[in-house]
C-alpha cells in the first residue's frame, strides 16, 4: 500500500518540486490545515502580510525581479476578493503568479456559508485559467499545471481553489519525476522564411526603429543580452514601452527613451516618421500608440509576440512572428552574421539621415523642467536618485502617476528585471508591497519604492512586513499632497476644477514611519536632498521618506488624448519659446 | 470635433459587420462554458446562439457551436483568444455565407387549432423537414429545421395558423464532403 498523503501535505509536496522558496500569505479559516502543515517544510518560507492585495503585489515584486512564479496564499471569502485587484495587475502586466486559496468544505459549497465566495468566478476573467479541486486525488495535477500555465507561453496568473475537506483528505504522491512529464508544447511559430523576411525589410529600410517591451523582459535576461547585440549590429536606433524599460542600456546612445504619452520627443516623432516598425514584445497599448489612425502612417510594422492574440489586435501589420523573443532574436542575429550584410557599415549611410533626424528631436531635450533652488522639483529629486544610487544594482518599484512617469523618464535601467512598475491595470498602492517581494527575493541590493504619497497610503500597512522580515526597503514619497495626475488632467482638461484630488489630511509620513518601528526622513529643499537621500541609502532599516516637492509641478512632454505621436505636448520651457513664434498654438 | 475630455482615445469608424459562425471543441469540464461565454461578454463580442453538448465521452469533449457579428478583425480577435484558453482544443470559423458549410437550427412549434390549421402548418413548412412529434384533435407538436433566417420568417407566417409557443435550438454547423476540420 503506497503512503497516503493529507491535501495540504501534497500542496507542499508540490510547492517543494516546483522550488517554492517563499509564499506571500495570510491565514484563515478555510485554509488552517494548510497553514498547520507549515512547520514541516522548512524550506519553504511564509511571508505573512497586512492585507491579501499586499501578498498578490509582494508576488508580483518577488516575480519580476527573479523571473521566477510567485506564490500566493489566501483564505476564502474576503481573502480570496481582496487579491484579485493584485492578480488582474499580473493579468495585465503578464507576471507569473499562483495563488493558492482556502474555500468552505465540499459539501457546503453554494449554500452561502461563512466566508464562501465564488472564488472560481470570481477570478475566472482576471486569471489564464482557475481550477476548483473537488478530489484529492487531482490536486497534485492541478497544482502542477498551474505552474506551468503560469509560467508558459506568455505568464500569467493562477490560481487554485481547494475546499477545507480536501486539505484533509488523503491521496497517493508521485513524484513530479516518475510522473508522466507534461508536454510542453512549443510555443514557437515562426519559421527561418519569416527571418528571412524581417531581414529583408531591414535590409530596405532607411528609417527603421525597434519598438520593444515587457516581453524581452519576461523572456529571461538572455532576451536582453540578444537584444544589445541586434541593437547594435543593425544600427538602429530604439525605443522601449514602460515594462521593457532596463531590457536595453537606459543611458546608451542609441536608446531613444520611453516612448507613449509621457514618452520623449525623439522617440515618439520616430515612432510617427519611421519606414520601419519592429515590435518586439509589445502589444500596442492605448498608452503607446495615441490615436490609432494616424498612429506611425508611413512604416512598414512587424509584430514579435509569444501571444498569437496580440497581434493585429489593435495595429495591423505586415510581418507576424509568433514566437519566444529570445528564439526569434537568436534566429535574427544569426542569419544577419551569416548573411554577412555587415547592416552596421552598409546601413550607417543609408540611415545617417535618419539618425541626424533623430539628433535634431534630440535638441529639444523634451524631458527638461525649469529646476528651482526654492522648492525640491520631482524630476529633480528622482535625478538625485538615480545619481546617487546608480553605481550599486538598484530595483526601483513604483507607485501609479505622475512619480511613476517622472521614475521611467529620469531614472536609467541597465538591466531587466530592476523595474517593477503596474503599467495594464495602473494600480495605486503596488509599489510598497512590490518592493518587499523584490526585497526577500534579493536580500542584499538596494530596493527603493518611488512612490507618491497618495498611491502609497493604499497599501502602507504593508511597511509592517518589511519590519517584522527586516527588509530594509526604501519608500521614496514625492509628497505633492495632490493626486498628481488627477491634478493635472484636471488643469489640462477639465477647467482647473481639481475635484477631489487634493488630500487635506495626510499624515505626518516621519512619526508614521517610527510608529512602524522604521525609520522617517523628511526633505524640504534642494539643498538637503543629496544628504539625506545618502542618509536614506546608508541606513539598514526600512525607510519612508518624505520629499516635499513642488504642487504645481506637471509631467511632461505630454500627447493630448486623441493626439498622434507628433502633435506632443511640451514643457512650460518649450511652450514659452511656441509662443512667441505662434507655433505652439497648434500643439494646444 | 470637440475637444476630447477623456484619458483615452476616441473611437474610430467602425468596420463592416459580418456574421461568422464559430464551432469550439473544448474539455467537457466545471465551468467551460462560463468561461467561454465569460470571454464574449468581458471583451464586449456578441452571441447570436449557442449550442453546446458532449460530443464525444471516451475523449470527454463537447463542442460549441456560437454565431458571432463583428468586423473581421474582431471576428479573428476572437478565435485567437479562444484558442489562448486552456480547455479549448480548437476553433473552427466559418462565414455565414460560406457554401461549405451546412448550418442548422432545430425549432419546436406548438400549435393549437383544428386539423385544417395543422394541416396549412405542415405546408408551410414542407421545406424543412416536419415531423409531427404530438397531437390531439386540437394541437400539434411540430418540429422542423432550418436555417435562422428561415425559422424567424417561418415564425412570424405562422402567427395566423395558431402558434402558441416556439422553442429553438442555436445553431450547430458541419462542413460538406469527406473532410473534417482540424
Amino acid at each position: 500500500m503506497p503512503k497516503l498523503y493529507t491535501g495540504a501535505e501534497i500542496l507542499f509536496k508540490c510547492l517543494e518540486e516546483q522550488k517554492v522558496k517563499h509564499i506571500f500569505g495570510y491565514p484563515g479559516g478555510a485554509v488552517l490545515p494548510i497553514y498547520d502543515e507549515l512547520k514541516n517544510h522548512s524550506s519553504v518560507k511564509h511571508i505573512l502580510v497586512r492585507h491579501e492585495q499586499g501578498a498578490g503585489h509582494a508576488a508580483e515584486g518577488y516575480a519580476r525581479s527573479s523571473g521566477k512564479p510567485g506564490v500566493v496564499l489566501v483564505t476564502s471569502g474576503p481573502g480570496a476578493t481582496n487579491v484579485v485587484t493584485a492578480l488582474t495587475d499580473a493579468y495585465m502586466d503578464s507576471v507569473p503568479l499562483v495563488c493558492i486559496s482556502g474555500q468552505v468544505p465540499t459539501h457546503l459549497i453554494g449554500t452561502d456559508a461563512f466566508q464562501e465566495c465564488d472564488t472560481t468566478g470570481i477570478t475566472r476573467p482576471c486569471t489564464k485559467h482557475n481550477w476548483l479541486v473537488k478530489d484529492v486525488k487531482d490536486l497534485q495535477r492541478t497544482i502542477h499545471q498551474a505552474f506551468e500555465v503560469a509560467t508558459t507561453g506568455r505568464p500569467g496568473p493562477v490560481l487554485v481553489d481547494i475546499p477545507k475537506d480536501i486539505q484533509f483528505a488523503k491521496a497517493k504522491y508521485v513524484s513530479l519525476k516518475k510522473e508522466k512529464k507534461i508536454k510542453i508544447k512549443n510555443k514557437n511559430r515562426f519559421n527561418q522564411k519569416d527571418i528571412d523576411q524581417l531581414i529583408e525589410l531591414m535590409n530596405k529600410a532607411s528609417k527603421p526603429i525597434f519598438y520593444t517591451g515587457g516581453g524581452v523582459v519576461n523572456s529571461g535576461p538572455k532576451a536582453s543580452e540578444l537584444l544589445r547585440e541586434l541593437v547594435a549590429l543593425t544600427g538602429f536606433p530604439i525605443t522601449s514601452t514602460l515594462q521593457g524599460l532596463g531590457s536595453y542600456p537606459g543611458d546608451d546612445n542609441q536608446f531613444l527613451g520611453m516612448l507613449g504619452m509621457h514618452g520623449t520627443y525623439e522617440a515618439n516623432n520616430a515612432m510617427h516618421d519611421c519606414d520601419l516598425l519592429i515590435n518586439i514584445g509589445a502589444r500596442f497599448d492605448d498608452r503607446i500608440t495615441g490615436k490609432i489612425d494616424e498612429f506611425s502612417p508611413k512604416s512598414k510594422k512587424v509584430h514579435i509576440d509569444i501571444d498569437p492574440s496580440s497581434i493585429n489586435k489593435i495595429i495591423k501589420v505586415d510581418l507576424a512572428i509568433v514566437g519566444d523573443v529570445t528564439d526569434v532574436i537568436n534566429s535574427t542575429t544569426k542569419t544577419l552574421k551569416k548573411k554577412n550584410l555587415n547592416l552596421e557599415k552598409s546601413n550607417k549611410q543609408k540611415i545617417s539621415k535618419w539618425w541626424q533626424q533623430i539628433q535634431k528631436w534630440r535638441t529639444k531635450q523634451s524631458l527638461n523642467f525649469i529646476n528651482s533652488d526654492k522648492i525640491i522639483k520631482p524630476q529633480y529629486a528622482v535625478q538625485r536618485l538615480y545619481e546617487l544610487t546608480k553605481n550599486q544594482d538598484t530595483f526601483i518599484t513604483t507607485e501609479v502617476g505622475q512619480h511613476q512617469m517622472w521614475a521611467a523618464q529620469h531614472y536609467k535601467f541597465n538591466k531587466p528585471n530592476r523595474w517593477m512598475t503596474s503599467g495594464g491595470l495602473g494600480t495605486m498602492g503596488y509599489g510598497l508591497p512590490a518592493a518587499v517581494g523584490v526585497q526577500l527575493a534579493h536580500p542584499k541590493k538596494l530596493v527603493v519604492d518611488i512612490a507618491g504619497e497618495a498611491s502609497v497610503l493604499m497599501t502602507m500597512q504593508e511597511m509592517s512586513t518589511a519590519v517584522q522580515y527586516n527588509l530594509p526597503i526604501k519608500i521614496f514619497i514625492l509628497n505633492n499632497q495632490y493626486m498628481g495626475m488627477v491634478r493635472q488632467w484636471q488643469e489640462l482638461l477639465h477647467e482647473k476644477n481639481y475635484s477631489e484630488s487634493y488630500t487635506e489630511a495626510l499624515p505626518d509620513f516621519v512619526k508614521l514611519a517610527e510608529a512602524y518601528g522604521c525609520v522617517g526622513i523628511r526633505a524640504k529643499n534642494p539643498d538637503e536632498l543629496d544628504e539625506k537621500i545618502q542618509e536614506m541609502i546608508n541606513v539598514d532599516k526600512p525607510v519612508i521618506f518624505d520629499c516635499h516637492v513642488d504642487q504645481a509641478e506637471n509631467c511632461f512632454p505630454m500627447i493630448p488624448s486623441g493626439k498622434p505621436h507628433n502633435q506632443m505636448l511640451l514643457g512650460p520651457k518649450d511652450q514659452e519659446e511656441n509662443k512667441i513664434t505662434g507655433k505652439g498654438k497648434a500643439l494646444v | 470635433m470637440a475637444k476630447s475630455k477623456s484619458a483615452y482615445s476616441i473611437p474610430s469608424k467602425i468596420g463592416k459587420l459580418e456574421t461568422h459562425i464559430l464551432v469550439v471543441w473544448v474539455d467537457n469540464e466545471a465551468s467551460v462554458l462560463s468561461r467561454v461565454v465569460g470571454l464574449f461578454s468581458g471583451r464586449g463580442y456578441n452571441i447570436e446562439s449557442l449550442a453546446v453538448a458532449e460530443v464525444d465521452q471516451k475523449e470527454n469533449l463537447s463542442r460549441i457551436t456560437i454565431v458571432t457579428t463583428g468586423t473581421p478583425e474582431v471576428i479573428k480577435q476572437i478565435v485567437l483568444q479562444l484558442k489562448k484558453l486552456v480547455p479549448v482544443h480548437k476553433v473552427a470559423n466559418f462565414k455565414r455565407e460560406d457554401k461549405n458549410v451546412i448550418f442548422k437550427e432545430m425549432a419546436l412549434f406548438k400549435i393549437v387549432g383544428n386539423s385544417s390549421k395543422i394541416k396549412k402548418t405542415l405546408n408551410a413548412c414542407k421545406k424543412f423537414n416536419p415531423v409531427i412529434l404530438d397531437q390531439t384533435n386540437k394541437s400539434a407538436v411540430i418540429q422542423i429545421t432550418a436555417m435562422r433566417r428561415e425559422i424567424d420568417k417561418i415564425t412570424k407566417n405562422l402567427k395566423s395558423h395558431g402558434l402558441i409557443s416556439v422553442s429553438r435550438t442555436g445553431a450547430v454547423a458541419m462542413t460538406r464532403g469527406a473532410g473534417i476540420f482540424n
